[in-house]
């Protein structure tokens, strides 16, 4: 058989089978990417209107009110997940960057870099909520309660691999010219890293650390059972703290529409720690890269 | 040595001072990157540690057997993988055609590139919420939404059963469907993105062979650009179902938390996620925490699992592209 | 402009002007390309003579936004014409590209694939069959039918390609400096089949090997560009003359650079 020869004509149509099947798909796509869009601004809408609303002064400097009565705020969970999240960043953010530096500047002459980039990749698919058990197993169980520490190290191995990851990125945008201009003043590598590569790529590696700080303070499946809640200040990094995460987590399951209107507060200004520094990131990758 | 005034040279082989410190540095570096490693193991010995009381009681029974009795003491997990399972096919029932969609969409020429560069980010956005705010999202905008549909899906389609129970059964608007709905939501930022750029890195050759033979532009997509990248493709979905199967707020704040297996799509359910998030602080006995270690362990080993299915698809894109 | 159908001659360029967005790439382009016969084009890169042959299958505007003005007809039919079909287009003008690009799929998959697309019935594999023996790579494949394509040699990717486009029985073939990536036996087996596939179709051929186009070709086109580096077509005639009586002083620098 041979194909046979169509009819000469060019602008005999396309079958309609063909046509119908390409008009479909294109706008089975496009709506399909409306569909995805819609949720985020869904979700940017009800916490931008209903989360401008609750805050106020109070919400920032007071504890939360006694159960039953109106008022009061969440001074206290924005104070500790600020505490709990510096407490994992001076954990995470010096191995986090020394590993990326390992990673980056030493995969040339060494095998086992594959091995940790493949666990590195591993540890950022542990669902968070693991991650929280391990740190109930390892810090709850041995120092006899819920702690400050506890979320602190959990949050710590959560943001890891995110510092890794992004400060990898950031060192591999500084171009190999760099190094080979720095070796052949005879400096060593040890040298080329922290006079040349590492103060190029700072900004990059600020941003990443932003990313996981953003990333850590929404997170709530790693603190409901390590720091746990309070509604107090915080008295002592071995007692329950509270977070803004946690808080929205049981305030959203309460029937009281007071407490329901601060977990939107506390929502909005999760989204908004979240939305800037996403953007920000996007910006210094962006224009580096 | 004598004290000579000829300028002195340095011997090109000894090491100098400079030298160790960039042996220590070395050593620093790549001591980091092994307690990275460590965490690793940690996580593994201790969570099988902690779960030894009920590995050891329960065993492998822990995975066919519904009771959950912290009362009785009696620990079986059945219902917690059934609503793992069951919320995570439905999110990708979803989130899989619909991220490839916008995937395609938007590596296509359908709008000009600064616009689709902007929509690529917003997706990318959707992975930036925290899950706890899609979960407060969940409980007070969609699940009412959800509740609707689902009513109309019970008048209309209710009398679709398996055995003698409806699929479509009563509406609760949280509940099973909920959870998939929320979860493919969350999810389709690491289908949509990842697709993107594994379609992206298609050489434009192969594209253009297509329509020189007079393939239109979707016999093109499917008939050439998915099959390359269908390796990609499915690193992207694979790893979109560990985040599924792992994440825990929004599902536990939507899920309706009833650890049943009940036919209806709508009915209420528990994830293992779920379990844990609910459990862990008030557990005292030394047995309901073991069972909860054994259940957090089982998520843990199957999340690694599947990641490392997914690390393999992709790192085989990556490989085979030069 | 009334378009004349003369059988004898495949295209019909008149008064063609090419933009990439706003850059003009070709300015005034008139041109008869005859049928059953071996066009060469050559000129120095960046002239136009690549943006020219993917003008011929309208291959350029799935790649970038690009303007056309004036008129070019495929035996007689305006192919900017809006109601043209451009899958009834690329299935009579057949390309085969630069870098061999067979489909990451088997041998067999890539020939059969036009014909699948265009839902063609009949006997497949005979039709698989006869566009290897046509594209000379039938002998070397027939026992790997089912294997990738992608382990065949650059040289055998390349009459692959050659032969998926021959599947869907073109009357035109464009080549795209189809060598440029081969090995010099593989390049000549190559100019074989082109010189045996002359008496069935139209091939149109950018080279930038002087040699490759005086061995085989029939015409020439010559293309440069101007002061303001927008291409123009200089010179054509029967590859003969260009070669060896050119006209234009610009046409004899080239050819006499380039072979000197």
């Amino acid at each position: 058989m041979t194909m046979s020869k169509q009819s000469d004509d060019l602008t005999q149509p396309l079958e309609a089978g063909r046509t119908f099947f390409n008009t479909g798909m294109t706008i089975l796509s496009g709506v399909f990417t409306l569909l995805g869009l819609i949720p985020l601004f869904l979700v940017l809408f009800y916490v931008l209107s209903q989360g401008f609303s609750s805050l106020n002064a109070d919400i920032f400097t007071q504890l939360p009110a006694p159960s039953g009565t109106l008022g009061g705020g969440f001074g206290n969970a924005i104070q500790g997940t600020m505490i709990m999240v510096a407490i994992a960043a001076s954990i995470s953010v010096p191995i986090g960057v020394l590993t990326a530096i390992f990673l980056s500047e030493y995969s040339r002459d060494s095998g086992f870099v594959q091995y940790v980039r493949f666990g590195v990749n591993v540890l950022a698919g542990v669902p968070s909520i693991v991650i929280g058990v391990f740190a109930y197993g390892v810090v709850v169980t041995t120092s006899g309660g819920f702690s400050a520490y506890a979320g602190g190290f959990a949050l710590a191995i959560l943001m890891l691999p995110i510092i890794i990851r992004t400060t990898e990125e950031a060192l591999k945008l500084i171009p190999w010219e760099l190094r080979l201009g720095s070796f052949a003043l005879g400096a060593d590598r040890f040298n080329t890293i922290a006079r040349v590569i590492l103060p190029a790529a700072l900004p990059g590696i600020i941003t990443g650390i932003m990313l996981a700080v953003s990333r850590a303070a929404g997170e709530t499946a790693p603190l409901i059972f390590t720091a746990l809640f309070s509604q107090y200040w915080l008295e002592g990094l071995n007692k329950p703290t509270a977070s803004l995460a946690v808080l929205i987590f049981n305030y959203a399951t309460t029937p009281y529409a007071d407490l329901q209107h601060k977990a939107w507060g506390a929502s909005l200004m999760l989204l908004i720690l979240v939305l800037i520094i996403s953007i920000v990131a996007r910006i210094v990758f962006r224009r580096r890269s | 040595m004598t004290a000579s005034s000829k300028p002195q040279i340095e011997n090109l082989t000894t090491g100098s001072g400079k030298l160790q410190a960039d042996t220590i540095a070395r050593w620093l570096f790549q001591g980091a990157a092994f307690l990275v490693l460590a965490v690793l193991v940690w996580m593994t010995v201790v969570m099988a540690i902690s779960a030894m009381p009920a590995i050891s009681k329960f065993g492998f029974n822990f995975l066919i057997d519904k009771t959950w009795d912290p009362i009785q003491e009696q620990y079986g997990g059945l219902t917690f993988v059934f609503g793992t399972i069951a919320s995570s096919f439905i999110a990708m029932l979803i989130a899989v055609p619909v991220g490839l969609g916008i995937a395609i969409f938007l590596t296509e020429d359908f709008l000009p590139e600064n616009v689709l560069t902007p929509i690529a980010f917003m997706v990318e956005l959707l992975a930036a919420i925290p899950s706890v705010v899609y979960g407060l999202w969940g409980i007070f905008v969609m699940a009412p939404f959800i509740r609707a549909f689902e009513t109309w899906m019970n008048t209309n389609l209710g009398f679709i059963k398996i055995g003698d129970k409806s699929i479509f059964g009563t509406p609760y608007g949280p509940g099973l469907f909920s959870a998939g709905v929320l979860l493919s939501i969350m999810i389709l930022p690491t289908i949509a993105s990842i697709s993107r750029d594994v379609l992206k890195a298609i050489p434009k050759s192969l594209r253009n062979a297509s329509l020189a033979l007079g393939a239109t532009r979707w016999e093109t997509i499917f008939r050439v650009m998915l099959p390359a990248a269908s390796s990609g493709i499915i690193g992207a979905c694979v790893l979109g179902l560990g985040r599924a199967i792992g994440e825990t707020m929004a599902v536990t704040m939507v899920i309706g938390n009833t650890p049943q297996i009940d036919t209806s799509l709508f009915a209420p359910a528990y994830t293992i996620s779920a379990l844990l998030a609910n459990e862990f602080a008030e557990a005292n006995e030394p047995l309901h925490i073991g069972a909860l270690f054994y259940a957090g362990l089982l998520l843990f080993a199957v999340t690694l699992i599947v990641n490392v299915f997914a690390e393999i698809f992709v790192r085989r894109v990556s490989s085979g592209r030069q | 402009m009334s378009s004349t159908t003369t059988t004898s001659n495949a295209y019909q360029v008149r008064n063609m002007n090419f933009f990439y967005g706003t850059r003009q790439a070709l300015d005034g382009i008139n041109i008869d390309i005859p049928a059953q016969s071996v066009t060469a084009i050559i000129g120095p890169s960046g002239c136009g003579k690549s943006t020219f042959l993917k003008s011929l299958n309208r291959i350029a505007e799935a790649e970038t936004k690009v303007r056309i003005d004036g008129q070019i007809s495929l035996f007689g039919q305006n192919i900017y014409d809006p109601k043209v079909n451009l899958t009834q287009l690329r299935r009579r003008v057949g390309m085969v590209f630069q870098r061999p690009n067979p489909f990451p799929m088997s041998i067999y998959d890539n020939v059969a694939y036009g014909p699948r697309v265009f839902g063609t019935k009949g006997n497949l594999d005979a039709l698989v069959e006869s566009s290897l023996t046509k594209a000379a790579i039938w002998n070397e494949v027939k026992d790997k039918l089912r294997t990738s394509a992608q382990g065949l040699s650059g040289g055998q990717q390349q009459r692959l390609c050659i032969a998926r486009s021959l599947a869907v029985n073109p009357d035109v073939l464009l080549m795209d400096e189809p060598c440029s990536a081969l090995d010099p036996i593989a390049t000549l087996r190559i100019e074989e089949l082109i010189e045996n596939l002359r008496t069935q179709l139209t091939i149109i051929i950018v080279t930038h090997n002087m040699q490759q186009a005086g061995r085989v070709s029939q015409n020439t086109l010559f293309f440069n560009t101007d002061e303001s580096r927008i291409g123009q077509l200089v010179e054509s005639g029967l590859t003969k003359e260009i070669f060896f009586s050119p006209k234009d002083k610009r046409t004899e620098d080239y050819i006499t650079g380039r072979f000197g």
